[in-house]
């Protein structure tokens, strides 16, 4: 018994010792995946990383730009490093990019008469939750008033 | 029996919230509605793939004409071949064309794909690096557009054509097209 639950011990730690091993090859692999794009301004940089995070990836719907590595994505992210470095503002580079595929692609939806109630929404929500909560509030007080 | 509002609101609202539900998941999701419907085709300058000539967006204009993007690489275009090879060899009695849009590509593949597979446009531009892919708001290749005589976008398909998509909406709207003035 002892000597069995001996060896598997022995045997999972040279599992993981080669784990561990292996993991050292693994990391180096995934970090040199990641492209860095240069600018030459740190502001445009800090910009750049914004403005992708805000960008819907349309083959991956329910990615950002940023997170991406579909081909659309990286020729997206490249358009949008490319409009920054030819002195485009934000708005000029989001602009860009609706003109092509829509509000769909940004990330936080323009305010505007289609989006009113996906912004109010909520807001009108918590007014008549708030007018029901406050009505019955009322009802119970009445009774005890009246005794 | 008397109208109990506290009992029928909450299944009210759930009602309609099923209906929106229901709503939500009839639409295809991977859909974007185009924004360029209505709109002046994109300008460009690509390639012919077969001669190598610049053609440019207004050598376009003039004739209705059906713009399909498509790659050797992807799966759904092989999909919808033959039914575009089928098109194009349809007497539709109206002049128009079928543009073929080589999208991130590369000319050696594309030629040996339609060499195996026919070839049914009548011209074919290449944009090997997708920045006009971008400017045609392509997202998930193959897409069709349909493009009117003043070279306006009227209609985008997107993912692969079905021969009812054909039968039902591009040729009745090729003929529709070619009839304005």
């Amino acid at each position: 018994m002892l000597l069995a639950s001996k060896s598997i011990y022995l045997f999972m730690r040279k599992v993981l010792a080669t784990m561990l091993f292996l993991s050292v090859f693994i990391i180096p692999v995934s970090h040199s995946a990641i492209e860095e794009v240069h600018f030459d301004n740190p502001i445009d940089a800090v910009r750049y990383k914004d403005m992708i995070a805000e960008l819907r990836c349309l083959v991956c719907q329910n990615q950002n730009l940023e997170d991406s590595s579909a081909p659309l994505a990286l020729d997206l992210k490249k358009l949008v490093e490319e409009l920054i470095k030819a002195g485009k503002g934000d708005q000029e580079v989001y602009l860009h990019l609706t003109e092509r595929y829509g509000d769909f692609v940004l990330y936080k939806p323009p305010l505007k008469g289609t989006t009113y109630l996906l912004w109010f929404g909520p807001l009108l929500f918590l007014l008549i939750g708030a007018l029901i909560f406050f009505g019955q509030i009322r009802k119970r007080n009445k009774p005890t008033e009246n005794n | 029996m008397k109208f109990n509002w506290k009992i029928s609101l909450p299944i009210v609202f759930f009602l309609v919230l099923v209906a929106l539900l229901a709503f939500g998941l009839k639409n295809d999701p991977r859909v974007v509605p185009s924004v360029l419907i209505d709109k002046p085709v994109p300008e460009f300058t690509l390639a012919n793939l077969h001669t190598g000539e610049q053609v440019a967006t207004e050598a376009m204009q003039g004739e209705v004409w059906v713009l399909n993007i498509w790659a050797s690489w992807c799966a759904g275009c092989l999909e919808e071949h033959p039914y575009l090879n089928e098109l194009s060899k349809t007497d539709l009695g109206v002049p128009w064309s079928l543009v073929g849009f080589n999208y991130k590509d590369t000319d050696l593949e594309a030629k040996a794909w339609l060499n195996k597979h026919e070839d049914p446009y009548h011209q074919i531009i290449t944009d090997p690096s997708g920045r006009t892919g971008i400017d045609f708001g392509v997202y998930g290749v193959p897409e069709t557009f349909v493009i009117d005589k003043k070279n306006r976008i009227r209609h985008k398909h997107i993912g692969p054509l079905t021969p009812e998509d054909i039968e039902n909406t591009i040729i009745p709207l090729i003929k529709h097209l070619a009839a304005e003035s």
